[in-house]
């Protein structure tokens, strides 16, 4: 038989294992021996703290009341849940890189470590949370009046204020000596978080096991269930088993978002995570384990309404079937489950809220008595720890009183929904800061003061009924007889559910407000620079460089971690530091990159706005400075020169390619032409040695008895020989010319007198062919310094070749003189068909002739060897088109050196 | 020799871990999808609704179970280029922390 000492014993004995295994498990943690407390499974496991005993106990109310709806609380974090990958994932990131502690530190840290937003969000969590452990009182204080009731007779009815004070303090103790027994650089409580583990396992197998009993015991199986909730159906007040969209939906989304904002879920979420790996196994193993604590619930409610006397409390369902039915095991361990719903609640919550409260109300305050200087931190280890515990007593102590003047009746049970939109409201500055790099420090206030106050305003305040803060008359006529500012039915807005009411207004006006006042206003650096790395968490890891400051000695910094890390820890930390750098001893360079980690690791300890403050205070500047942000444009700066860079290369290679395709090209048909040379040069030799052989062999064997035959036969060789050797000439001449061994003899002579002497020698040619020359004598007296008799060799070739080729009828040449920007230009100009087009360019080759015409008597090396010497002499030879006929330029600078000599008066070039 | 059904892409697998974790970012929406559909249909909750809601949060239990196991294997390659590229998380520190972290 249960009796209630039983019962209390039995408690004792389940509190005195769970402080075992808190014991256990922060020992195995000490020993470094985390690898089992930091499985996927402990952390899955860890995050049924968002099952209260409001939950274990409530949902069946809850169904029971009204139907399906209670399920909207579990869907909510099932989706949150299964996107893990899209919004979770970024959040754990960003909590681990940053250091994060609650979820006050992350909202201050994005916007730019700004203490006020960590104190807003301090007091939010506070007044959302308060009535949230008084609800856990209330649910432990009930469930134990539930045996007392039933075996009043002969023992005495337990003093409820009594349970309470005692359930308040004995939570007080369990939190205070594991979750302030460490400080943590991480905040990571093992020893807790593994009790929260075993009391997870305890709720499940509670619940599991009540639904099993009632189901297949009492209910008759599934068909008996499904007969007993028609008739439940049937019974219950019109629509209460109804769905109703707006609430569905509604609560849905708030479940949802107080999962991501209850300051306890992201304590276990996001702060006790030590890599995504738990997070993948929770991503599927959460919604489980809330697919499975709520499946027994209808059942549960239904067998209940069915079966239990009118009037019993369905909110106790779960605890007064198995009693009522005389299962005691049951019901003991029934209990339990409630009692590790609230305990586990009250325990992170608590510990959450102690960060938060310590962190951003206490050490800022104390922060702000002392003046700077590292010796002033004496004893921040002791202080902090001071704080921690105070506020957890505090906080405890607030949820007591709150339940105590709250008469513990059913307005309490409405306060969970309530607690979810109130700590929802920090949900807009929280996504809009891991997204939005434009989401600034004034919005997120602005947003967070508008949407509390709203909460306030329409869901917390009237929560208290008629006789709290609100009268009746404010709450019908709204205050002052306005009607728009009726607190459930702003700007005339009714028909809403209350709840409902108050999300849609408070989180819609919260979001607007955040925006506007975001899109208008204009970050800090710092700010921007958080900004960045919360946005961009998933892209780089690498942290930010911060600021850079000589002045500060890093002796001063490690006097002051020293103080708060602990000595020990410190210094070890320091020498790391110092190893990275490659220095011995304890003290590494204060560079930005040294800075920024020890202030992190600082984070993690007192929150990043205080650890922001601390390292100010000794560094003496708060502010980011140009420098620092042009260092963060920089590497984007860098990134941009480097893709430049990369173009410019890529750029470079491809007219390397081209180049090199070219020459490649040149070379080709240099060997082409090399071999056509070869060819030619051996046809040219060849015919007149075939007639000197002819002729001579003739000669010898006395062929040509006639002398007069003999001398003709003696002459033709005579004149092959002489075209030999002029071949031999020219080949030798343009030789020398293109190796460049050319000797020159410079001397002044006007122009007209070289081109007297061209012509004097081609008169035979010019008389034979007979061609008429225009000249102008007047133009031609430019004095020229060059070495004029291989420049009247170039005149000798053209007007020769104006003689042969010309093919007109009567043959003249024009030769024109002028002298155009110091430059001495020579045309000869006949009046012939001159050069096809597409021979222009091949002309000025060796061996290039535009006929067969042998009889013209060269080998076609003129016009190659006049380029040369055009060459050698600092001039040009081109071929000038659109004239009446063939026409020749040829151009020579006046006073122009000669080809590279650096003496004009040198008798010897060797070039 | 070709057999005749060679791979298409050359980076299946990269291929395959990016539409996985599409998936995983679509499969909140499949679950908003599926969850407001019970109000597509008036009246009061039977047991019908009751058995849908039920089936399709097992359902979406599991394909996250499914993702899970593939996104986790990728997330073990992330995780060691991710230790080698964060100094202030080297092993040395933490074991130190560990030994004094007592108070």
């Amino acid at each position: 038989m249960l009796t209630f000492n039983t019962l209390v014993v039995v408690c004792f004995l389940y509190v005195v294992l769970l402080f075992l295994v808190a014991f256990g498990a922060d020992k195995r943690a000490r020993r470094s021996k985390v690898r089992f407390l930091s499985t996927p499974m402990i952390y899955t496991l860890s995050l049924s703290v968002y099952c209260t005993a409001w939950t274990f106990y409530g949902a069946v109310g809850y169904a029971a009341r009204s139907g399906l709806e209670f399920v909207t609380i579990y869907l909510g974090p099932t989706l949150v849940m299964i996107g893990w990958w899209w919004f979770l994932r970024k959040l754990v990131r960003v909590g681990r890189s940053q250091r994060v502690t609650s979820i006050a530190d992350l909202v201050s840290s994005r916007y730019g470590k700004s203490n006020l937003l960590g104190v807003l969000v301090t007091l939010i969590a506070v007044v959302g949370t308060t009535p949230y452990i008084a609800l856990q009182l209330q649910s432990v204080t009930l469930s134990f009046a539930v045996f007392a009731r039933d075996r009043s007779a002969g023992w005495a009815v337990p003093d409820l204020e009594q349970t309470a004070i005692w359930v308040a303090g004995g939570l007080a103790l369990f939190t205070i000596l594991f979750g302030t027994r460490n400080l943590d650089v991480n905040e990571r409580h093992h020893g807790v978080v593994t009790a929260i583990a075993v009391e997870a396992v305890v709720k499940l197998v509670a619940l599991l096991a009540v639904g099993i009993f009632v189901v297949w015991g009492i209910g008759g199986g599934p068909q008996g269930i499904a007969a007993a909730m028609d008739q439940v159906i049937q019974d219950a007040p019109e629509g209460a088993w109804a769905m109703q969209g707006g609430r569905w939906v509604g609560l849905t989304f708030l479940s949802a978002a107080a999962f991501l904002t209850l300051p306890r879920m992201f304590q276990v979420l996001v702060v006790e995570n030590v890599n995504e790996r738990q997070l993948a196994m929770a991503s599927w193993a959460f919604p489980l384990y809330l697919f499975l604590m709520s499946l027994f619930v209808i059942p549960i409610a239904v067998v209940g309404l069915s079966l239990m006397p009118a009037g019993e409390n369905p909110d106790l369902f779960v605890l007064t079937l198995p009693l009522y039915f005389e299962q005691d095991g049951l019901a003991m361990l029934s209990f339990l489950g409630g009692f590790s719903s609230a305990t586990s609640m009250v325990i992170v919550a608590s510990i959450a809220l102690s960060t938060m409260v310590s962190n951003h109300i206490i050490m800022p305050i104390w922060l702000s008595t002392r003046l700077s200087g590292a010796a002033e931190y004496g004893d921040a280890r002791q202080i902090l720890l001071a704080a921690r515990r105070l506020s957890i007593g505090a906080i405890l102590a607030l949820g007591y009183f709150y339940y105590r003047l709250s008469g513990g009746g059913a307005a309490l049970a409405a306060i969970g929904l309530i607690s979810f939109a109130g700590v929802a409201q920090v949900l807009p500055a929280m996504a809009g800061g891991l997204f939005w790099r434009g989401a600034s420090r004034s919005g997120a206030v602005a947003g967070l003061v508008t949407g509390f106050a709203i909460w306030a305003y329409t869901l917390f305040l009237p929560s208290f009924g008629e006789a709290g803060v609100m009268s009746a008359s404010v709450l019908a006529n709204g205050p002052w007889g306005i009607e728009a500012l009726r607190p459930q039915a702003l700007f005339g807005v009714d028909g809403l559910d209350p709840v409902v009411h108050a999300l849609f207004w408070s989180l819609i006006l919260n979001c607007v407000v955040f925006v506007f006042i975001s899109l208008m206003s204009f970050p800090s650096p710092l700010e921007r620079l958080q900004a960045a790395q919360f946005v961009n968490v998933l892209d780089h890891t690498s942290s930010a460089r911060g600021r850079s400051f000589n002045a500060a000695t890093s002796e001063d910094l490690l006097v002051m971690a020293q103080q708060i890390m602990g000595a020990e820890q410190a210094q070890a930390w320091f020498q790391s530091q110092a190893e990275q750098q490659g220095k011995q001893g304890y003290l590494p360079d204060t560079t930005p990159d040294f800075i920024a980690r020890l202030e992190r690791e600082l984070s993690g300890l007192v929150g990043t706005a205080t650890a922001h403050a601390m390292i100010a205070q000794i560094l003496g500047g708060a502010t980011v400075s140009v420098d620092d942000l042009l260092a963060v444009a920089d590497e984007t700066q860098q990134m941009l020169e480097q893709t430049s860079l990369m173009e410019a290369k890529q750029e470079e290679l491809a007219t390397t390619a081209r180049q090199l395709s070219d020459v490649n090209e040149k070379l080709t048909q240099l060997s082409i032409q090399k071999d056509a040379f070869l060819s030619q040069i051996s046809h040219e030799l060849r015919t007149p040695m075939t007639s000197i052989r002819a002729f001579s062999e003739i000669l010898r064997d006395g062929g040509a008895d006639d002398p007069e035959a003999a001398a003709r036969h003696a002459s033709i060789i005579h004149d092959e020989s002489v075209r030999l050797t002029r071949l031999l000439d020219d080949l030798l001449d343009l030789s020398v010319l293109e190796n460049g061994q050319v000797q020159l003899y410079p001397k002044r002579e006007a122009v007209r007198t070289v081109l007297d002497r061209a012509l004097a020698a081609t008169s035979s040619v010019i008389d034979q062919e007979k061609v008429h020359i225009h000249r102008n004598r007047s133009d031609e007296g430019i004095a020229l310094y060059t070495d004029t008799d291989r420049l009247a060799q170039v005149f000798i070739n053209l007007i020769s070749n104006a003689a042969k080729y010309c093919d007109a009828k009567g043959k003249r040449l024009a030769i024109r003189v002028r002298e155009r920007g110091g430059e001495l230009q020579v045309d000869f100009v006949d009046n012939g068909s001159g050069v096809p087009l597409e021979s222009q360019s091949m002309i000025f080759e060796k061996f290039s002739r535009l006929s067969d015409q042998a009889a013209a008597g060269g080998a076609g090396l003129g016009l190659a060897i006049c380029r040369e010497i055009m060459d050698k002499l600092g001039g040009s030879i081109t071929y000038l088109p659109g004239q009446s006929g063939g026409a020749f330029r040829v151009t020579l600078p006046v006073r122009a050196r000669l080809h590279q000599t650096d003496n004009p008066h040198a008798q010897i070039n060797h070039l | 020799m070709r057999t005749p059904r060679e791979p298409l892409f050359l980076a299946r697998q990269s291929y395959r871990k990016r539409r996985i974790e599409d998936a995983a970012r679509l499969l909140p929406l499949l679950g908003v999808i599926l969850f407001l559909l019970p109000l597509m249909v008036g009246g009061e909750v039977g047991s019908m609704r009751l058995a849908y809601v039920f089936t399709a949060w097992f359902l979406l239990i599991f394909s996250a179970g499914i993702l899970s196991f593939f996104l986790g294997q990728n997330l073990d390659q992330d995780a060691s280029g991710e230790d080698t590229g964060r100094p202030e998380s080297s092993g040395g520190i933490d074991k130190t922390s560990d030994d004094t972290r007592r108070l």
